[in-house]
């Protein structure tokens, strides 16, 4: 399964942490530093793959991509494989591009939540739920589509009731 | 708040909070106000601000401000690690769970699945509620309640719903209508419930879970493929997810996804190697799809599942290789090339000659900019490792460990000593050449590995005699260096060669030259215990070359005059300056005579002024161990000295002579000693200590220790029987006292002891130890050691150079088969859960039955739905072995008879003797099925071809 999902800059600045299996809040900390770490001091043009038993236990890898500030990061152990992570990561990149159209770093940190709505459509409890970056799209572009159909519809009757409670 | 900083207004503000919520800061001002000032201070600052004001607005009475207030907060502890003590997210995160808004209740869910901490699960059982509600079909709006079950799935799946079973149990009915849709999201979540709580969930999961694998959607079939890869994975154990094998098989041969194939592939690499005719079955399929795939990451999967699960089958394994040298001549991908490396390491000892053709590939992996490259190299070259060659190749390493990044250096040096001193130096056949090698370790560039550099020094001398004058050699080289007192890491080696040189310094060639060096002005900076050694050594050094010299005087004692004349005069000088020593007259005597022999009255003079004023000092060393061997050291040189004193009160020359022969002579012997090493087993053969009577505690011990504990001694068969005898007959002796018993035992042996020969029985009643007498015979016999051959003596011996003796105690032996059992899997939760919830039925049976038994019971549930596709799948097997297989499995089915098919697929497993046995059973009732094919029942042609 995949054990965690980060995006990190190139400053060492978290910009998405999502953890599958738990991790003490309070560790979350040492351990981006600890990825940062092994990132920061790999040069361009080699492999994507990094053992971090040391980081997160035995017998996981982590895959990564540096796109300019931003270092992609999954986490994975013996039962998903090395280049279809990378694929994964790639998927995730495009999806993001899509749904920015030209994403920037700017994106990344002002838009939260909008983040882990891509995610969870990706990976549920660490299992790949969806590969498709367009079949992602969808369903997000649905999710927002409800949200403000749901917000609207919940103002008027929320507000009269309350104002009439008052 | 924000007053300089209007912030836009939801959409949703109305009603009593308008005003808060008018000048409530949303998430993005949060980000503004962090990004405002970068410095860690400025940052800081901003984040206790925020903190203060989401913990006023979360108590707001308002879902919209508290929405607000719980999304910056998850935000925050997310991202900025703000301590956030659990309880203040958690409930405000479960109490806008409920909210009817969508936008509420997503953020709700997501600061839930992101933070919610075991700590907080107290919380947990509210949420139960809202998750059944959310999971429970309902009236609401279609894709509203699709998106909604979605987000009650996600949280499901999270870390923390893991940590709660109590959760499981309750919504584990709930997953149920979804997952018999096909819904991946249900899938997902339904395989991080079983992992987190297999008891509960197995009975209910697991059979809508499996059935997912056949459905025709290709998303659930996936995510159900995925799901049972991820409950395989190592720890826990594959076997119970044998009868899902058809599925699998049915998806290998028939999916065009790739995802979805490797899902598959991995599962049968788990599970092939528990059913050999599983492998035969998937070899061809896998074959084909790595001829045929385009996709780089499937065909390195087929690549490890048939390195790893298919090393029978060499044709396989020959076109594994094939894309495996693709992929390491791949020069501009370097993610093949570590793939690459990554699957010659699981080539098995067969295809050792594979791995020794990539040499020159590996070599200059070692040198790659990556790090993941060089190390996985390391670890190839050091699987290459053998007896042969290991001088090349540590040679190699180690001259390679010095162009190398520190890191990595130490890496290689670390495997280096790992794989040299595996098995008490199994691997290595020229101690001489060892010596030398680790003398070069320890002096490579960035070498930090000192403690094992040391500790192996030592225990080759100790264990290896042939070794010995070199490594004093080396030692020597590393204590003449004073450039290697600079690195602290090689403290414990300048440690290891000062104490070599000491206790074996009769192989040393120039002692007085071994003196200097240990007693040179940089040893200050050694830390006190590596000091100590140093003086020891210089001690022995000493004592060895004055018993040298005094032998060589034989009777002349005219030559003892001058040299203890000349301890006389030195003694005074030594009172008068110290530093005058070290002036004009002890270079002349260095220059001439020292360097020619070390035995010589003056090179004896020379080293004992040299002890005298450089380890004088220490004697107010307030280190106590230096100071104590400092004062023995010039303790003896007094010594000598007041023997020369005895001359000045006329006692006779012979006498005095006699008496420095004795001294130095008894000093030796001190020395001489051998020290060997020392057996971890050692407090074995310790004699038991007079009036220690073990046979009277154990035998009141019988009272306590329940019969369970007692049954697996099998070596005492009288035992229980004697043992029930003593709780029913003679309670009333029990109760007096466990002291009687014996007395009583005595008293009334006959009546409980089977055979006459009480007394010898009763005095030999610890027969639980017979278990390892064999053992301890032989170690009281020969009791100091036993030397053991080299293992490959017998195999081959390429050497020229035959290998010294090594000494090897037999503990240790022992210990290394206690560390090969130590990895023994156990049984783990989700498998027994498994077993126990899908077989109830025969607690007792094998494993392996137990497996066999759920194929057959899967597979007579899936016979009505899926037939077509078995008899597809069936009539692609058309090895003739599995043809009798099969029917004879039939027959056992049709009589009902279990236990010989199990001893079948038994024997099976252990291999072909045992095969050979059932053949001839076999053609009968191939025979058979072959003249009526349409008796036989459904159930058993699945069983023929899952297998």
């Amino acid at each position: 399964m995949i054990q965690a999902v980060m995006v990190i800059s190139t400053q060492a600045k978290p910009r998405l942490l999502k953890f599958y299996n738990f991790q003490p809040p309070e560790k979350h900390q040492d351990l981006v530093r600890s990825v940062f770490q092994l990132l920061s001091a790999r040069p361009d043009s080699v492999s994507n793959f990094v053992e971090v038993d040391s980081i997160f236990g035995p017998g996981t890898k982590m895959v990564y991509k540096h796109l300019a500030t931003l270092y992609f990061v999954f986490v994975f152990d013996s039962s998903e494989n090395e280049l279809a992570m990378l694929d994964l990561i790639q998927v995730f990149v495009e999806t993001l591009d899509r749904c920015f159209k030209n994403v920037c770093e700017l994106d990344i940190v002002f838009n939260f939540n909008k983040l882990h709505t891509i995610l969870d459509e990706m990976i549920l409890g660490g299992q790949v739920i969806e590969t498709s970056s367009e079949q992602i799209m969808k369903s997000v572009e649905e999710i927002a589509r409800l949200e403000k159909q749901s917000s609207t519809t919940s103002l008027i009757p929320k507000s009269i009731s309350e104002r009439f409670s008052r | 708040m924000a007053s300089a900083q209007p912030a836009p207004a939801p959409a949703h503000t109305a009603g009593p909070s308008l005003v808060d919520t008018l000048f409530q800061r949303s998430l993005d001002d949060l980000v503004k106000s962090l990004r405002a000032d970068p410095s860690a201070a400025g940052e800081s600052a901003a984040v206790a601000r925020a903190l203060s004001e989401i913990h006023r607005e979360i108590r707001a009475p308002d879902a919209a401000t508290k929405a607000v207030a719980l999304q910056k907060l998850t935000y925050l502890s997310s991202l900025h690690f703000t301590p956030v003590a659990s309880h203040p997210l958690a409930f405000p995160a479960i109490e806008l769970l409920a909210s009817p808004s969508l936008p509420h209740k997503r953020l709700a869910y997501l600061a839930a699945s992101l933070s919610l901490h075991p700590a907080s699960l107290s919380l947990l059982p509210l949420a139960t509620h809202q998750l059944h509600k959310d999971l429970s079909p309902s009236a609401s709006a279609a894709a509203t309640h699709r998106h909604v079950f979605a987000l009650a799935l996600q949280l499901l799946g999270s870390p923390a719903a893991a940590a709660a079973p109590d959760l499981a149990v309750h919504l584990a009915h709930d997953l149920v209508p979804h997952l018999s849709r096909g819904s991946p999201h249900a899938i997902a979540a339904a395989a991080r419930v079983i992992a987190g709580a297999p008891s509960a969930a197995v009975p209910v999961l697991f059979k809508p879970l499996a059935a997912c694998l056949a459905s025709p959607d290709p998303r659930a079939s996936t995510a159900a493929a995925a799901a049972f890869c991820d409950l395989s994975a190592p720890p826990a154990d594959a076997a119970p997810f044998l009868p899902l094998a058809p599925d699998l098989y049915n998806l290998l041969t028939t999916s065009r996804s790739n995802w979805e194939l490797i899902k598959v592939l991995k599962l049968f690499a788990r599970l092939a190697p528990l059913e050999s005719r599983l492998a035969a079955r998937i070899v061809d399929p896998v074959c084909q799809l790595l001829t045929r795939s385009a996709a780089m990451s499937l065909t390195f999967e087929c690549v490890r599942t048939v390195l790893t699960a298919l090393p029978a089958h060499d044709a396989a394994v020959r076109l594994a290789i094939g894309r495996v040298k693709e992929f390491l001549a791949a020069a501009d991908d370097p993610n093949l090339r570590y793939l690459g490396l990554v699957a010659l390491g699981m080539l098995g000892p067969g295809y050792a000659t594979t791995v020794n053709d990539c040499r020159d590939v590996i070599m200059r992996s070692l040198g790659d900019a990556d790090s993941s490259i060089r190390r996985e190299a390391l670890h190839l070259m050091m699987g290459m490792v053998d007896e042969n060659n290991v001088l090349d190749i540590a040679s190699m390493l180690v001259s390679h460990a010095a162009k190398s990044d520190p890191e990595f250096a130490n890496d290689i040096l670390g495997a280096v000593l790992a794989a040299c001193g595996r098995n008490v130096y199994e691997l290595v056949a020229d101690f001489d050449w060892y010596a030398s090698l680790l003398a070069d370790m320890a002096r490579s560039l960035h070498c930090a590995q000192g403690d094992e550099i040391g500790r192996q020094l030592v225990d080759v001398g100790l264990r290896v005699q042939d070794a010995r004058s070199e490594l004093v050699r080396s030692a020597r080289t590393l204590l003449i260096d004073p450039a290697l007192l600079g690195n602290h890491f090689l403290f414990p080696v300048l440690s290891a060669a000062a104490w070599i040189s000491g206790e074996y310094v009769e192989f040393m060639k120039d002692h007085v030259e071994l003196v200097e060096a240990l007693l040179q002005p940089k040893t200050n900076v050694l830390p006190m215990s590596v000091r100590a050694v140093y003086i020891h050594a210089v001690f022995k050094v000493l004592t060895f070359c004055l018993s040298v010299y005094v032998e060589k005087l034989g009777d002349s004692s005219k030559e003892v005059d001058v040299v203890f004349g000349g301890l006389a005069i030195d003694q005074t000088v030594f009172g008068e300056s110290k530093v005058a020593l070290g002036s004009a007259q002890e270079q002349d005597i260095r220059g001439s005579t020292v360097r020619k022999d070390p035995f010589s009255h003056e090179s004896i003079l020379y080293m004992i002024n040299l002890i005298e004023t450089t380890v004088g000092p220490l004697v107010e060393c307030n280190e106590v161990e230096v100071q104590e061997r400092a004062h023995n050291l010039i303790g003896f040189v007094h010594l000598l000295r007041h023997i020369q004193e005895l001359k000045e009160k006329k006692v006779a020359d012979d006498d005095k002579q006699s008496r420095v022969k004795e001294l130095v002579k008894t000093m030796r012997t001190v020395f001489c000693q051998e020290l060997g090493p020392v057996s971890v087993t050692a407090q074995m053969k310790v004699a038991s200590p007079d009036g220690l009577d073990l046979n009277e505690n154990l035998a009141e011990l019988a009272d306590i220790v329940s019969e369970d504990d007692t049954a697996p001694s099998t070596s005492i068969f009288f035992y229980p029987r004697s043992r029930d005898s003593v709780e029913t007959r003679d309670e009333p002796a029990v109760s007096i006292g466990s002291s009687s018993l014996s007395e009583h035992r005595k008293r009334h042996g006959l009546f409980y002891l089977p055979t006459g020969k009480t007394e010898d029985e009763l005095s030999d009643y610890p027969h639980a130890s017979d278990t390892l007498p064999s053992c301890s015979n032989e170690t009281v016999s020969d009791d100091k050691s036993k030397t053991v051959e080299p293992v490959f003596a017998g195999k081959k011996s390429k050497s020229t150079k035959s290998r010294p003796k090594v000494v090897k105690l037999d503990g240790e032996d022992f210990l290394s088969s206690m560390m090969a059992t130590a990895n023994v899997p156990k049984e783990d939760p989700l498998s027994g859960a498994l077993r126990g919830v899908l077989l109830g039925r025969d607690a007792m049976a094998s494993p392996l039955q137990k497996a066999s038994d759920v194929n057959s019971e899967a597979m007579l549930k899936k016979m009505g739905t899926n037939e077509s596709s078995f008899q597809r799948i069936e009539n692609l097997g058309s090895h003739p072995a599995s043809n009798s297989v099969t029917s004879k499995q039939n027959h056992d089915k049709e009589k009902g008879t279990d236990p010989p098919e199990s001893g079948a697929k038994e024997s099976r497993k252990h291999r072909s003797s045992g095969r050979s046995g059932h053949r001839q059973g076999k053609h009968k009732h191939r025979e058979r099925s072959s003249t009526q094919p349409d008796i036989v029942p459904q159930a058993p042609v699945i069983q023929d071809f899952l297998l």
